[in-house]
């Protein structure tokens, strides 16, 4: 089911010639609008004219998170303030936050996008959508809320939290969408476990899950949990916020709106582009964006470009599944490793919520990893035989997966620190030393 | 006819047999039998109280992993030869024994011994044709 089929399943060769016009509008527009650009574009020396294939985008110079917050609040808009009808923010972990802006024909443009996701969810005019994503400076809440008006949904803008009201709210509305964060979702399954209700009441048929990376088997888990198909949706609001790219019903990865939204695969370490299929850093350009543009954006995301058609007969390019952030690489023994490759391990083998610390110490001269695994009820054996072979199942597996040898610990509940939720999944004690040679 | 046994997942580390046993205390269980086995890593201990249902969710509550299992309490006579009898008899049943710790009785001539088996049933069966006397949870209450 398409929204926009013209855009959606255009040829991929007429799409390249709309994205060239567009590539080549937008650098005029940044280079003559916004100072940081004309700098950069300068010091590279590189002038608007210069871009004339899409190859020529190689060329331009990337843009950082550290670019955003140098430039707080206001200094990448490329439109007066007066022409601005929205900003959001999203919350710096650490000092100020990220402001983005949008103007009147933005917010259209987000609507247009996040109208594509839902349908690319199989979400119709008759649905009625509960949107659990949380409202306020935070893309995602308003943004699935624009997209889900803009179908003729029958939009429930509840805001994240209170969960028991919001399976009241399920069961009386007759709720068929829920859009809000996997880890979210998870939890309302459990509270709806935990409250005895007949499955029967809930007519949830499909779940927009995004604002975090998840994986295929925590999707499954969720999928039995609320019987409910569940959607990956793809946003950051640098880019516009959730509407960037979505799965669609037949799970092949998620489709990139690529008229919008020109993604690149790079390495994080040389800047260098990537072949579509190799894993990478995506970076996006936003092409069509009037307030806020950006030039080649680095989001920091690990994934793979794929160009080969989807059943489904879009045509856009789409991404794998997130795989990490360059920012949780940890990189042992010389191999990449992702947390999320030891959470995909540990949900295989059937922890339902894995809670689990990777350890990376140096040993003399080699890298050790230990992963810390926390023994559930659910996988808690009272022989010590059964545990041991548990043991050595994580390490075998998690060894198959990452290439590199591990040691396997498992320890009580409630070891592993937790903090607001998102558990801290890394030590890595090789800082420690360093700092250490470092002061002496 | 069981006997209910709670079994404890413990790290091992210091402090952490004294902090369940203290739960335990201040809840006012009385410990009957228990055994520890453990690793290099970790620890299972094993407990029999009085009241398994109210300890099992006590320790839950307070965050440790926690199961409840069953085993036999199996009465042999206080003297030498009195276990290996009825190992023999277990042994000869081709019937495996995954671990077994002593229950302090108060009778002079007989002693208790927990069992764990795969198969309860199948284990109870043999030792009872033999005129081996298996008791139930009631042993407890005993003292």
């Amino acid at each position: 089911m398409y929204w926009n089929q013209e855009m959606e399943c255009m040829p991929p060769e007429q799409r390249r010639k709309l994205q060239l016009e567009r590539l080549q509008k937008l650098v005029r527009r940044v280079y003559e609008n916004v100072p940081h650009y004309q700098r950069v574009f300068r010091k590279a020396g590189i002038r608007p004219d210069d871009v004339q294939s899409l190859d020529d985008l190689a060329n331009l110079p990337f843009t950082t998170k550290d670019d955003l917050r140098r430039t707080y609040p206001f200094g990448l808009f490329a439109t007066p303030l007066k022409n601005t009808v929205r900003v959001h923010a999203s919350s710096g972990t650490t000092g100020k936050p990220t402001v983005v802006g949008y103007t009147r024909q933005d917010v259209d443009t987000w609507s247009e996008v996040m109208a594509r996701t839902l349908s690319c969810a199989g979400v119709k005019q008759d649905d009625i959508i509960q949107i659990a994503y949380g409202y306020g400076l935070f893309t995602g809440g308003l943004g699935v809320h624009y997209g889900a008006e803009k179908i003729g949904c029958t939009v429930v803008p509840v805001s994240v939290g209170n969960t028991k009201r919001q399976i009241m709210l399920m069961q009386d509305f007759g709720t068929t969408v829920l859009a809000c964060t996997p880890s979210y979702a998870l939890h309302l399954a459990e509270v709806l476990e935990d409250l005895n209700i007949d499955r029967s009441r809930i007519r949830l048929r499909v779940g927009v899950f995004g604002a975090e990376p998840w994986t295929r088997q925590l999707g499954r888990e969720i999928e039995n949990k609320l019987n409910i198909v569940a959607i990956d949706i793809f946003g950051l609001s640098e880019i516009i916020g959730p509407g960037v790219a979505s799965e669609c019903l037949y799970n092949t990865g998620l489709h990139i709106f690529d008229d919008h939204f020109l993604p690149e695969i790079i390495d994080p370490q040389t800047g260098k582009q990537l072949p579509p299929g190799q894993e990478g850093e995506l970076v996006i350009t936003t092409l069509t964006k009037e307030a806020f543009p950006l030039i080649r954006y680095r989001t920091r995301d690990i994934t793979a470009l794929h160009e080969e058609s989807c059943p489904c007969g879009r045509t856009h390019v789409r991404m794998s599944k997130i795989m990490g952030r360059t920012d949780d690489m940890l990189i042992i023994r010389g191999v990449n490793v992702f947390p999320s490759q030891v959470e995909s391990v540990l949900l295989e083998i059937g922890h339902a919520e894995p809670h689990y610390l990777l350890v990376v110490d140096r040993r003399g001269p080699l890298d050790q990893l230990e992963v810390w695994v926390e023994v559930s009820e659910k996988v808690f054996a009272d022989e010590v035989r059964r545990l041991e072979t548990l043991e050595k199942t994580i390490q075998r597996e998690i060894e198959g997966t990452l290439g590199i040898s591990v040691k396997v610990k498992l320890v009580e509940p409630k070891t592993i620190e937790r903090s607001q939720g998102k558990a801290k999944r890394v030590i890595d004690k090789r800082d420690l030393h360093n700092l250490h040679n470092k002061t002496k | 006819m069981w006997v209910k046994q709670i079994s404890i997942f413990l790290e091992n580390k210091s402090g952490r047999l004294a902090a369940v046993t203290r739960l335990l205390a201040d809840h006012g269980f009385n410990i009957r039998a228990l055994s520890i086995a453990d690793t290099s890593d970790f620890g299972i201990l094993r407990l029999i109280v009085n009241d398994p249902a109210r300890a099992y969710q006590v320790l839950k509550d307070a965050g440790f992993t926690v199961s409840e299992t069953e085993v036999l309490a199996v009465e042999m006579p206080d003297r030498p030869g009195g276990l290996a009898g009825v190992l023999d008899l277990l042994n000869e049943a081709g019937i495996n024994i995954e671990y077994l710790y002593a229950f302090v009785s108060k009778s002079a001539e007989n002693a208790l011994v927990l069992l764990k088996v795969e198969n309860l049933e199948k284990a109870a069966g043999v030792l009872t044709a033999n005129g081996v006397t298996i008791q139930g949870h009631n042993i407890v209450h005993q003292i």
